[in-house]
């Protein structure tokens, strides 16, 4: 090397920061699993533009539906709202879900996962760190129905704790089935197919659901999809919390629910996780 | 050709298969039978490898001939399909998470995160290695600095060039001092600077008693910063020896004499066939001549007689054959029209190790 700038590398300098410093000891599931979260807001910080779906996607739903349907199904849109608000925040916030799986599909792609699983770290934080981050983006979208909502002139008749306990219930919800879309996220090939899977899954999963009218209306055979579907039953528990009505069964079985996706799709997502590649 | 290799380089002694198997000191990596299949395709088939401890060890071979599979498989990052693996005396799949925090792997694609900065992408790892908050950031820094990216640590990293990606990565592969780096052709795709500065920091990586396994296409980078080599094709190793070991198993060097005087071209000919006992050929140059040769002493006496004749000589050189035949000769698919001579050394390429050991 004859002529040296700023950005040559010093042989001296490499050899002095690789025994420069003492081995760590080994970080522990939380720490790592926080990293990523860390890691997952860097993104959002770097790439706005991501947040998308959590602001303009759930503001459109909820304008479109309400002035759409409201006037039709409940005879006025103030009163239709009541109902349709906690409806179109479990739907928008399911629907978001998916997002999780394309994040992760992504990153295996371009092969930043290769380092991370070369790392010697509980090996579930890669994927729990970035749900956690999710948690974030749902609250995000949760937040702006909710404003947008009382604006509009949506009025939580259990007041500020049934919102916060039925957006509570919605995030339990929310990561139970990101687990699902990470299962995905690692199996699918690419992020299109993953996509048109997803949708699949999710618009007949929202849309056969009581969130825009009452079951009572539809056909038998769908009305009987309807009473199945976990959907159903978040809503439900949505609006009673919201509300004040009393929904213990309706909370119950969302929580078995969720807790019954978790004992399903973690271990399967951990297992491809392992296998995968 | 080169095919009926079928020796296999497993010390009878050590038994390397067996559980009870204790590595004999010195050994970074020793692999046996690795075989890795992707449904039909067979990327790794029947991979031997022994990689001494504190050495650059170059993994040669052209695309598609498994060197990022093997890589992958040794990193703890692919399953063996068959055979086995002991990185440091832990097996690859029964202790990966002792390989794990010894090795470290820079894959062939940046395997940094492009929408960071490059500070967090090291904060990223040194929070992952263990180190607490700050000690990561000045960490971070030191690692920066070292590899002259500080003043692009605060950009993200798809601004980055090539070459500043492959330090950062690089840089993110000794967060922790490991004892085996595995590089994955570190050097495709860089300007010739940037080529320099990767194997300026190889070097700093070995003088600092890390071990270093690469893998490359280039023959030359091999040649420069390999200790060791083992040639690869078709998921298996077809040679492995040092670099002068390869060379002269596949045949001998070459000189080359230019002479001053066009006219004393026949003269110095037949000087130099008696001198070397080998066939001397005229080059299209009118004052070159080259003879197939690798004995030292006599190419000394041939030219102290040609000076004893009064034949001018203008320059000479005794050159080894290059790496690039060596390997054309082994695969016995050459890039260039096949050399005759070269394609009857083929099938001593399996004698390598044996010559080596």
């Amino acid at each position: 090397m004859s002529i040296s700038t700023p950005e040559e590398v010093a042989q001296e300098a490499v050899r002095s920061v690789l025994s420069s410093t003492a081995r760590p000891p080994r970080p522990d599931a939380l720490v790592t699993s926080l990293t990523f979260w860390w890691r997952a807001m860097l993104k959002i910080k770097h790439v706005p533009e991501q947040l998308f779906d959590v602001t303009a996607f759930p503001v459109m739903f909820l304008l479109m539906f309400t002035y759409l349907f409201g006037g039709a199904l409940a005879g006025s849109t103030g009163a239709y709202l009541q109902e349709v608000l906690p409806g179109i925040l479990a739907m928008t916030v399911a629907m978001i879900t998916m997002y999780t799986g394309l994040t992760l599909n992504r990153d295996i792609q371009k092969g930043v996962h290769d380092r991370f699983r070369s790392l010697p770290i509980w090996r579930p934080s890669t994927l729990v760190g970035p749900l956690l981050a999710d948690g974030v983006r749902y609250t995000l979208a949760a937040a702006v129905i909710l404003v947008l909502g009382l604006i509009l002139g949506f009025r939580p008749g259990a007041g500020p704790m049934g919102v916060v306990a039925s957006v509570g219930l919605l995030l339990v919800f929310a990561f139970a089935l990101s687990w699902v879309w990470t299962m995905l996220g690692i199996v699918m090939r690419s992020e299109n197919a993953l996509m048109g899977l997803s949708m699949m899954i999710l618009f007949p999963l929202t849309f056969i659901s009581n969130v825009f009218v009452p079951p009572e209306t539809l056909p038998r055979w769908l009305e009987a999809f309807v009473d199945v579907n976990p959907i159903t039953h978040l809503v439900t528990a949505m609006r009673g919390l919201v509300h004040g009505h009393s929904v213990t069964g309706e909370i119950g079985i969302v929580l078995v629910v969720s807790a019954g996706l978790v004992a399903v799709f973690g271990p399967l997502t951990m297992y491809v996780y392992r296998k995968k590649a | 050709m080169a095919t009926n290799d079928t020796r296999r380089p497993v010390d009878a002694e050590t038994g390397l298969e067996s559980p009870a198997w204790v590595p004999p000191s010195g050994l970074a990596i020793e692999a046996a039978g690795l075989v890795k299949h992707f449904g039909e395709t067979v990327a790794v088939d029947g991979l031997d490898l022994r990689v001494p401890s504190g050495m650059v060890y170059g993994v040669l071979g052209p695309n598609g001939a498994g060197k990022t599979t093997a890589i992958r498989m040794l990193a703890t990052l692919l399953r063996p399909t068959e055979g086995s693996a002991r990185v440091f005396g832990h097996d690859i799949v029964d202790e990966a998470d002792a390989v794990r925090s010894r090795v470290s792997m820079t894959g062939q694609f940046a395997s940094v995160d492009e929408d960071l900065t490059g500070f967090e992408n090291l904060v990223l790892l040194c929070r992952l290695w263990g180190h607490p908050r700050r000690a990561a950031k000045k960490r971070a820094s030191e690692l920066l600095e070292a590899f002259g990216l500080a003043d692009a640590g605060a950009r993200q990293v798809k601004t980055y060039s090539g070459g500043m990606r492959r330090r950062l990565d690089i840089a993110a592969s000794i967060v922790v001092t490991p004892e085996l780096i595995f590089l994955d052709e570190p050097t495709t795709g860089l300007d010739p600077r940037s080529r320099n500065q990767v194997w300026e920091i190889v070097r700093a990586l070995v003088a600092a008693g890390t071990t270093v396994l690469l893998t490359t296409q280039y023959l030359d980078e091999a040649d420069q910063l390999a200790d060791r080599i083992a040639v690869i094709d078709r998921g298996r190793v077809i040679a492995e020896g040092t670099s002068t070991q390869l060379k002269a198993s596949v045949g001998s060097g070459a000189l080359h004499v230019r002479l001053l005087d066009p006219d004393q071209r026949p003269e110095a000919e037949g000087l130099l066939t008696r001198a070397l006992d080998v066939a001397v050929r005229a080059e299209a140059d009118p004052v070159a001549l080259s003879a197939r040769t690798s004995d030292p002493e006599r190419v000394a006496q041939a030219l102290t007689e040609l000076a004893r004749a009064g034949v001018g000589v203008a320059s000479f050189a005794l050159g080894q054959p290059s790496l690039d035949e060596v390997f054309l000769a082994l695969t016995g698919r050459p890039a260039e029209p096949a050399n005759p001579e070269l394609e009857g050394e083929t099938s001593r390429g399996p004698t390598i190790e044996e010559a080596s050991t």
